[in-house]
């Protein structure tokens, strides 16, 4: 009889462990479709698809800041600086911004006729990257021996210096009578993307940008998913978890953060880019702290750490940011008498969620099971009692 | 005067990379001291041997070639010092009792403002006010704000931070950043979004006397007459009574604090009072000051004066007072000599170089955290 039983359970073990795979796989799937055909849903130049172009590109950012944040624990209040090196990367490769430059790289017939440097925007979006991991390997540097509170302020100066600079820009002359940036008049006329054989983009089809930036998602999240199971992803969980236990069992510390912050500011970076060509402008006005904050709200609210957290939350903040608090609900305080529009008090909106968030669920919407474990006591010992209890629903795959 | 500080528990020197260790190891205390000293020497040099234009005169520039345009840079930052000192005080009492950065506290400092003003509305003071009716109502403005933004710092704690005590420490550190948005966002839609210009009730630019080509105005005598005073007061506080006594143990070791009968969260809940307290009188002092309040300027404000209490040694009450008039003389510099728009980068950049070269600060101790 207890062979039988025993037996039972190892059917039941290898069932549960196939399954869950079997099951992300096809949810995966699912999701790819239904990523690929949404924009056929909806009206090409509607409200719903701009807010979605709009929270997918914040998903990017989101999940860049998650490998930051999330896997290395490093907190950076200054990922701000990323969104703004990013934008700048398009902003100067991918306009007539520096007049005086005659270069073109595989850009469309009509744009190969101006002035300025334009490159393509997939090499933008490589140059972005590199900019910005470059210039995060920059800002991790001084971090390196700090800790907790004094790593988030170091990254807050950080992104507050780059923030002025940018607003100051227009007077740091580079030569030939160009400035480094237009200040908060912003850069404007920039280059749409434009792929050989599809031709220029433009914003009164909004389904391309989608896929375009669908695409970028799944390139970042496939790298992301691959980070997180590779040797640098687990060495950045156990610097989180234990830097001194980490540092002793041989894992090189100064390499493995500069690569958090590097990689984590590349996806901003990327990110960046195409919210500049997206946008049509790159204004300094738009790389404030609050930003920084608000990209951070994404990570939290999805679960430090959890990939698809990141994305959830990137999206859930998207939409409230760019449909529900304009679109819908923006007259509901003066439907109540207040005299005041929701759109003035949305960082109050995050702000709060992020309180209650933290407060509530300090675990995210879908939460990684090790910083779930960490956060919660009262979990953490109910999944041990799950654990021993063999065949509990709950108890086994991650 | 060991007895003023606070500071976190000294921990075993953490096993960390030092990649600019050489530089740290000549560089220290004395790098810092060289780096602030740098701005204000050298535009003492460029005054006196290119000159400064002082005015025009019939259509002419006058040129003067002393150091009375550094003088008047100083007065004018000290003063302003006073009111980041008293603000950075805040952060280095929360931080010492609990290792947090309390994001939220600028923008308690102007919602201190905000009291103040609303204050001066409701008592009537106005600029036709005797200066014995001005006196009277200021102090009851002094208080009501101080009772104000101390009883919500102890709110903020209590909602905010308590039941995060046992998570880690980026928990609270994001409630707070959530709270410091919150409250933005109610000064926001108290006062509107622009900046908004106050009755100037003690005429804060009247040359009071003139030292050495310096005029010294009623704003500067004004911060320095609430800072000092109550600079003083919490120091004899923290020094001197019992409860003062459990503040510091409670930093040194809550644990064991507890264990010897000391109410820990009392205690905690004491600290944020107390910070949150000078943080609305700096707020009375900058409405009077600065003649303008805006739901933005605690934001700033806050960056600033958190500068300051690391650049002085987070933890340590007299270090916050020095590192929050050492700001206030490179922001009055920057204002100046370069231009209000680069004053953040500069004040960022110093804070930048602190971390780099003494993250404990220039009279703090070694901690964990800063290495």
């Amino acid at each position: 009889m207890s062979e039988l039983g025993a037996r039972l359970r190892r059917w039941r073990a290898a069932v549960q462990q196939r399954l869950p795979r079997r099951r992300s796989r096809a949810m995966a799937g699912l999701l790819l479709v239904i990523g690929i055909v949404l924009p056929f849903l909806f009206s090409p130049s509607s409200a719903f698809m701009n807010a979605t172009i709009i929270a997918i590109a914040y998903a990017v950012m989101s999940l860049g800041l998650n490998i930051v944040v999330g896997f290395a624990g490093l907190l950076d209040l200054g990922y701000v600086a990323f969104y703004a090196l990013g934008a700048y990367s398009l902003g100067w490769l991918g306009s007539g911004f520096f007049f005086k430059a005659q270069v073109h790289v595989l850009v469309s017939p009509v744009v190969s006729t101006l002035p300025g440097v334009h490159l393509n925007f997939i090499l933008i979006l490589i140059a972005a990257a590199l900019i910005c991991a470059a210039a995060g390997a920059v800002i991790g540097l001084p971090t390196l021996r700090l800790r907790g509170d004094y790593i988030a302020i170091v990254t807050l100066a950080f992104g507050e210096v780059i923030a002025t600079l940018a607003i100051n820009g227009q007077s740091i002359h580079v030569g030939g009578g160009m400035t480094l940036t237009a200040g908060n008049l912003g850069i404007s006329a920039v280059d749409s993307p434009y792929f050989p054989g599809i031709g220029s983009f433009n914003l009164l089809n909004l389904r391309p940008w989608y896929w375009l930036i669908f695409a970028i998602l799944l390139v970042v999240l496939f790298v992301n998913l691959r980070l997180r199971d590779s040797r640098l992803g687990r060495a950045w969980i156990a610097l989180r978890e234990d830097e001194v236990a980490a540092v002793s069992m041989g894992i090189p510390l100064v390499k493995t953060k500069l690569l958090a912050y590097s990689i984590g500011a590349a996806f901003g970076g990327m990110s960046g880019a195409f919210f500049g060509t997206y946008y049509t402008t790159v204004n300094a006005g738009q790389f404030a702290f609050g930003f920084s904050i608000f990209i951070l709200a994404m990570v939290i609210i999805g679960g430090l750490g959890s990939i698809w957290g990141a994305v959830v939350g990137g999206l859930v903040l998207g939409y409230i940011n760019n449909y529900l608090i304009p679109d819908v609900l923006n007259d509901l305080p003066s439907h109540l008498g207040l005299n005041f529009q929701l759109t003035q008090v949305e960082f109050g909106i995050f702000g709060f969620l992020l309180v209650l968030m933290m407060i509530l669920r300090p675990q995210g919407l879908i939460p990684e099971r090790r910083r779930k474990l960490e956060l919660t006591a009262e979990i953490a010992a109910e999944d041990a009692q799950l654990a021993e209890a063999p065949g509990t629903p709950g108890g086994g795959g991650t | 005067m060991e007895t003023t500080t606070i500071s976190p528990t000294p921990s075993p020197p953490a096993v960390t990379a030092r990649p600019l260790a050489a530089v740290r190891r000549y560089a220290g205390r004395w790098g810092l001291i060289a780096a602030l000293a740098a701005l204000p020497i050298y535009y003492g040099i460029t005054d006196l041997t290119n000159g400064y234009q002082a005015g025009v005169v019939a259509g002419h520039a006058v040129i003067h070639h002393d150091l009375s345009k550094l003088g008047f840079n100083f007065a004018e930052g000290l003063s302003n010092g006073a009111i980041w000192a008293l603000i950075a005080i805040g952060y280095t009492l929360v931080y010492g009792i609990i290792e947090l950065i309390n994001f939220a506290h600028g923008d308690v400092f102007m919602i201190g403002s905000f009291t103040a003003v609303g204050l001066w509305a409701v008592l009537g003071l106005g600029l036709t006010t005797s200066a014995l009716g001005l006196t009277g109502g200021l102090l009851v403005t002094l208080v009501v704000a101080m009772l104000v933004t101390g009883s919500l710092n102890v709110l903020i704690e209590r909602v905010a931070y308590r039941p995060l005590r046992s998570a880690p420490k980026l928990a609270s550190l994001i409630t707070a950043v959530g709270f410091s948005f919150i409250l933005q966002n109610v000064g926001l839609l108290w006062r509107g979004g622009s900046p908004q210009s106050v009755p100037d009730l003690i005429h804060s630019q009247q040359t009071v006397f003139t030292i050495a080509g310096v005029p010294i105005l009623r704003g500067y005598i004004l911060a320095f007459a609430v800072m000092i005073p109550l600079v003083f007061a919490l120091t004899w506080f923290i020094g001197r009574t019992r409860a003062g006594r459990a503040m510091r143990a409670t930093a040194q070791d809550p644990e064991a604090a507890r264990l010897m009968g000391i109410n820990v969260n009392g205690t905690i809940s004491l600290t944020f009072l107390l910070g949150g307290m000078l943080a609305g009188a700096a707020g009375l002092v900058y409405a009077l000051y600065q003649t303008n309040i805006w739901y933005f300027q605690g934001f700033k404000a806050g960056l600033i004066a958190f500068t300051a209490a690391v650049m002085g040694g987070i933890g340590n009450v007299r270090g916050a007072v020095l590192g929050g008039l050492i700001i206030g003389v490179i922001q009055s510099l920057a204002d100046s000599r370069l231009g209000p728009q680069w004053t953040e980068a500069v004040v960022f950049g110093y804070l930048i170089a602190i971390m780099v070269l003494r993250p404990r600060g220039l009279l703090g101790e070694e901690t964990r955290e800063a290495g």
